[in-house]
C-alpha cells in the first residue's frame, strides 16, 4: 500500500490572505521604525490554507537571531530576514504548537529577563551564598 | 491549588517562571480569541484570579464532550486552567462513586453558594424522567437543584445547548435543552458535537480571567468563537466564489480541493470556530479532510435533511417543491441543487 503523500490530492489553495498579511507587517514595521510602536499578529486565528503558513514563512525568511525559551515547553523565537519582524512559536511540553505569533518589535518581551524572575534569582543566590 | 491561593502565587510555587506565565497568558488570550494586545490585561487578571468551583453534570450524552476536552491538543494550557479551577463534581472523571459522590456535589454547592459554575453536557428527558437518572435522582431534579445556587451555567455540547441527538425526531425521551428548563440564570451555550476543546476551555478561562459572562450571540453562544460562520473563514471559500465545486468525493474537483457546497457542506449556515481553531492538534477540520461540515453546532442539525444534500435542497424540503421552484426559474442555486442531489445519491452509494 502506498503512503498517504503519494495520493494525488492538491492542497495548493489560496485564501488571498497572505498578501494582505504581508502588507500589515510592512505597515507595522514602518510604525516601529518611526515611533517605536510594536505590533503582534496572532497567526492561529487567521483562516489560512494548509500551504499558506509555509508561504508566509518562506517570504519572511530567517534572519540573524534564533532563540529558544524553555518555559512550559519550548518557545522558538526567530527573527526573520526583515529585522524587527519575529516569528514566535509556542509549544507545549509534548512539542505541540499551542500558539503562533508574528511580533513586530525591537526585541520580543519573552526574551527579556523578567523582574519577578530577577527578584527570585536574587533570593536564590543569597540562599546559596549563605549555605 | 488551594482555594485561598491566587493563580499567580500557585504558578510561582509550581516553579513556573514569569516568562512561563507570560507564555501561558499569550496562549490563553489566543484561546479566548482576544487580540494579542490584551495579553497584559489577561496576565494582570489571571495573576490575582481565585479558584472558582465547577460542578459538571452529565445527562443524556455520549461522553464525547468530555472526551473532546480531556484529549484536547493543548495540554499545558488546558491542564493549567484545570488546575486553576476546582472541579468538585464530574461523575465520569471523579474517583468517588454512589452516595459519596453525591454528598461531594451537595457540599460543593453549599460551600460555594451563588459562586459556582455549573457545566452541563447532555440533554434532559422530560417526557419520562426515568430514562436518565443518577443515584436515583432524575436529570430534571438534579439540574433544578444544582442550578438554583449557581453563578452561571455552561451548556457544553449541542445536546445540552439545543437538545441535540436525543431531541431528534421522534425524540422518544422528550429530551430538551438546559435553557428550556432553567430561565433565571445566565446560560452560555458551547454547542458542537462535540464542541472544540479550546472553546470549552476558552469559556472557562474567560470566567477565570474576568469573572464574568462572555459576549453571546443570539443563540447564547460565545460570540468570540461563534460570531462567524465556517464558510466565511474557510480556506476553500475562493473556490466557491469562482464557482468551482466538487461534485463527487472522487472527482477532479475533490482532488483539487474545490468547494464542498454541492456535496452538502453546511459551512454557510454553521457558526463555529473549526476553520481557524481546528482539531486534532491543530491539524485540520472536516472540510480540510475532504468532507463537508455537517452543521453540528446548530440547533436541530440532525433533522435538517441529509448531510449530503446541498443547503438549498434542504431548505426547500421535498423533491416536489424543488422541482416546482426550478420550473418557475426561481434561482440558479436551486437548479444546481437538483443536479447536485443526483450526484449526492451517486456519492452516497460510492461511500456506502
Amino acid at each position: 500500500m502506498s503512503s498517504l503523500d503519494t495520493i494525488p490530492v492538491a492542497t495548493e489553495v489560496a485564501t488571498g490572505n497572505v498578501e494582505p498579511l504581508l502588507h500589515e507587517i510592512r505597515h507595522a514595521l514602518k510604525r516601529l521604525a518611526s515611533g517605536g510602536e510594536g505590533t503582534t499578529i496572532d497567526l492561529t486565528r487567521l483562516p489560512l490554507a494548509p500551504s499558506e503558513e509555509e508561504r508566509i514563512e518562506e517570504t519572511l525568511g530567517t534572519g540573524e537571531v534564533r532563540a529558544q525559551v524553555d518555559a512550559l515547553g519550548p518557545t522558538l523565537i526567530q527573527e526573520t530576514s526583515y529585522p524587527g519582524v519575529w516569528l514566535i512559536t509556542h509549544k507545549n511540553v509534548d512539542d505541540v504548537v499551542v500558539a503562533r505569533f508574528i511580533e513586530v518589535t525591537r526585541i520580543p518581551e519573552l526574551l527579556r529577563s523578567q523582574q519577578a524572575d530577577i527578584d527570585a534569582g536574587i533570593d536564590r543566590l543569597e540562599d546559596e551564598l549563605r549555605n | 491549588m488551594p482555594k485561598d491561593q491566587n493563580l499567580g502565587e500557585y504558578l510561582r510555587l509550581q516553579g513556573v517562571s514569569r516568562r512561563g506565565f507570560l507564555k501561558f497568558c499569550s496562549a490563553t488570550a489566543s484561546l479566548m480569541a482576544l487580540p494579542p494586545s490584551a495579553v497584559a490585561q489577561v496576565a494582570e487578571a489571571l495573576a490575582t484570579a481565585r479558584r472558582p468551583s465547577v460542578i459538571w453534570l452529565s445527562f443524556q450524552e455520549c461522553t464525547g464532550c468530555t472526551e473532546s476536552l480531556t484529549r484536547s491538543h493543548a495540554p499545558t494550557v488546558e491542564s493549567l486552567i484545570f488546575d486553576a479551577i476546582s472541579l468538585d463534581y464530574h461523575h465520569t472523571l471523579q474517583a468517588a462513586a454512589g452516595h459519596g459522590a453525591e454528598a461531594a456535589r451537595e457540599a460543593a454547592q453549599e460551600e460555594n453558594k451563588g459562586e459556582y459554575i455549573l457545566v452541563v453536557d447532555g440533554s434532559i428527558p422530560v417526557g419520562n424522567p426515568a430514562y436518565s437518572t443518577i443515584a436515583g435522582i432524575s436529570n430534571l431534579d438534579m439540574l433544578k437543584n444544582a442550578a438554583q445556587d449557581c453563578f452561571a451555567i455552561v451548556a457544553v455540547g449541542t445536546c445540552a445547548a439545543f437538545g441535540g441527538l436525543p431531541n431528534a425526531n421522534p425524540n422518544p425521551t422528550g429530551a430538551v435543552s438546559v435553557s428550556e428548563i432553567i430561565k433565571d440564570k445566565p446560560i452560555i451555550n458551547v454547542s458542537g458535537c462535540p464542541p472544540i476543546p479550546a472553546v470549552i476551555t476558552g469559556v472557562l478561562a474567560h470566567f477565570l480571567t474576568f469573572g464574568s459572562i462572555p459576549e453571546l450571540d443570539s443563540l447564547g453562544r460565545p460570540a468570540a468563537f461563534f460570531g462567524q460562520n465556517i464558510h466565511d473563514r474557510c480556506y476553500r471559500r475562493p473556490f466557491y466564489e469562482r464557482g468551482q465545486f466538487a461534485a463527487t468525493f472522487d472527482d477532479e474537483g475533490a482532488r483539487k480541493g474545490w468547494c464542498l457546497y454541492k456535496l452538502g457542506c453546511k459551512g454557510p449556515t454553521t457558526y463555529n470556530a473549526c476553520a481557524t481553531v481546528k482539531w486534532n492538534q491543530g491539524t485540520g477540520f472536516p472540510i480540510q479532510a475532504g468532507h463537508g461540515c455537517i452543521g453540528c453546532s446548530e440547533p436541530n442539525f440532525w433533522d435538517k435533511g441529509g448531510f449530503y444534500s446541498p443547503i438549498s435542497a434542504g431548505m426547500w424540503g421535498t423533491r416536489e417543491q424543488l422541482l416546482g421552484a426550478a420550473a418557475v426559474g426561481a434561482a440558479l442555486g436551486v437548479g444546481s441543487a437538483i443536479a447536485a442531489r443526483r450526484r449526492q445519491k451517486k456519492a452516497q452509494e460510492t461511500v456506502l
